[in-house]
């Protein structure tokens, strides 16, 4: 009886997973279709990745994509972080929940009233649409990610440490430096990673602020695919597809190492609770 | 902290906070008072409270956004609590989370392949008999592929709500001669529910705002209050009809994290 529960279970969590998977290998398969359509598979060939690396306006716009993702995150990871150091350091209760709440105003809207709010707020200061708008965009949507990925980690943080620190002579700049930055590290990594994803995966808002001259790949793939299939875009899937997997995988392994260290700390802990053995 | 390195960390901070949340929300509101001829009116409102159209596209996108979330519960759920009693969890929540680092431009992308009308769907349908259908292009196709993309986000919160419970509860209920379905309605799913309502949370609220599903999948059969507010914003021009839009979709917005957000505070309230 048990075992056949178990089984039914494998069956459902099977079911969901392909069901998770069947599109993105769906679109993997027919990048290597030599014939034009996303839906009979003639034969095998390469010529649809030939095609991507050959159209420069495509390389252009996932060096563009990369490099707001990367500008964008770095910026966030920064001003998140002292963001998120001037909430810990707000001493009112108050004060420091509004902040909050305030931070988390961009995480829940949705993304059609940023882009809209947005195009507004540029347009009403003059502000041209186009690489520098987007750039914004993005920045100001992964900030508040970045703060919430940080602040538990200052939170953990130990309090004595910074004022043995100030004890012992340390400046500002060494108190920050070599006492608290040391110790939030990891919640900086995990949000430059969020941060670096969203803008990454971001469609909505670039598609409002983005103007004309400038294209991200998210808007070039919708505009693409509005005029039908095209198995460039296939092809470029699955690169993408491996791209993420490997952003996965770093993310996992810092997640991982994390995890080694905290129980690393434990275990120092309990071989210190247990000395007599 | 000295004052100064305060007002350090603090400056770059504020600016964002001023510029990037506090403004654009005051300027979403602000222009929805004006016409597109840039006069102050209050004739936004009049027309969407009063044309049928708006309010009918309103009460259908939050008909689609309430089918979107209770078929993604449905299937999440289970999920979630299968997963919870696998051997190598981490690693399948894992497997869970990577289809939602795949821009969604692609998955949707992908479906126009899949539901096209010699795509796989269909030979699946002809080869048990049913038929070729046309299924790209339906309201069907559009509640399918927003429940797809949104599993991930009603699995996320569930699992980690059933993580956190304790397996001695349930071991505790069967104990006292609960059978399976009373422990479940009784025991596991009332301690869950605040992971179902950020679940729901996650869901509902863009599920409003899906404009690239409802133009790619659905064929403008289906309006949602985000499909008009790009139409507003980017097609027609008329900022003022579309920050109205907007302000609705914002007040709906608050609407569902004040139904759905109420045990949290309690909680915060403990601590």
């Amino acid at each position: 009886m048990k075992k056949k529960s178990i089984k039914w279970s494998n069956l459902y969590l099977i079911a969901v997973f392909s069901v998770l998977y069947a599109p993105i290998f769906y679109l993997i398969f027919y990048s290597f279709n030599s014939g034009g359509t996303m839906t009979s598979f003639e034969g095998f060939t390469w010529d649809n990745y030939v095609a991507v690396f050959e159209d420069k306006r495509l390389i252009t716009i996932v060096l563009n994509t990369l490099l707001v993702a990367l500008l964008s995150s770095l910026a966030a990871t920064v001003i998140g972080t002292f963001g998120a150091l001037a909430i810990y350091y707000t001493k009112k209760r108050q004060t420091r929940t509004t902040l909050l709440s305030l931070n988390n105003v961009l995480m829940v809207s949705p993304d059609v009233i940023i882009g809209a709010s947005f195009l507004i707020l540029f347009t009403f200061i003059g502000f041209s649409l186009g690489f520098a708008s987007v750039l914004l965009s993005h920045i100001a949507f992964s900030i508040p990610i970045v703060v919430l990925m940080v602040l538990p980690k200052l939170k953990e943080m130990n309090d004595t440490m910074i004022m043995a620190a100030r004890d012992l002579g340390a400046n500002n700049w060494q108190v920050l430096s070599k006492v608290i930055l040391p110790s939030i590290t990891p919640g900086i990594l995990a949000g430059f990673f969020m941060a670096f994803t969203y803008s990454l995966d971001d469609f909505a808002v670039t598609f409002f602020v983005t103007g004309n001259g400038f294209t991200t790949l998210a808007v070039e793939i919708y505009s693409r695919a509005r005029q039908g299939v095209s198995l460039e875009i296939n092809a470029l899937s699955a690169l993408m597809f491996l791209f993420s997997l490997l952003l996965v995988v770093g993310y996992y392994f810092i997640q991982q190492h994390n995890l080694s260290k905290k129980q690393k700390n434990k275990k120092r802990l309990a071989v210190g609770a247990v000395p007599i053995r | 902290m000295t004052k100064q390195s305060k007002l350090f960390y603090f400056i770059p901070y504020s600016l964002w906070l001023i510029f990037f949340v506090a403004a654009p929300l005051l300027l979403i509101f602000y222009q929805s008072f004006f016409t597109v001829e840039g006069q102050f009116t209050l004739a936004n409102y009049q027309t969407y409270f009063e044309s049928g159209t708006y309010l009918r596209m309103t009460v259908n996108s939050v008909w689609y956004a309430f089918l979107i979330t209770v078929l993604t519960l449905l299937i999440s759920y289970p999920t979630a609590y299968l997963l919870n009693k696998t051997k190598h969890k981490q690693l399948w929540l894992l497997l869970i989370i990577l289809p939602t680092w795949i821009n969604l431009l692609l998955k949707a992308y992908a479906f126009i392949g899949i539901f096209s009308i010699n795509g796989s769907v269909n030979d699946f349908l002809l080869f048990i008999g049913i038929g070729r259908q046309q299924i790209l292009f339906t309201d069907v196709s559009f509640l399918l592929v927003a429940t797809y993309i949104e599993i991930p986000f009603m699995i996320l919160p569930i699992f980690n709500a059933l993580e956190e419970l304790n397996p001695s509860y349930e071991r505790a209920s069967r104990d006292l001669g609960a059978n399976g379905l009373d422990t479940f309605r009784r025991v596991v799913f009332p301690l869950t529910l605040n992971g179902v309502k950020s679940g729901i949370q996650a869901v509902f609220i863009p599920s409003l705002s899906l404009f690239m599903l409802t133009r790619l999948i659905g064929g403008n059969r289906v309006i949602t209050l985000g499909t008009a507010i790009e139409q507003h914003f980017l097609v027609t021009q008329d900022w003022g009809m579309g920050s109205t839009i907007g302000v609705v979709l914002i007040v709906a917005m608050l609407l569902i994290m004040v139904l759905t957000g109420e045990k949290k505070k309690k909680e915060r309230g403990h601590k």
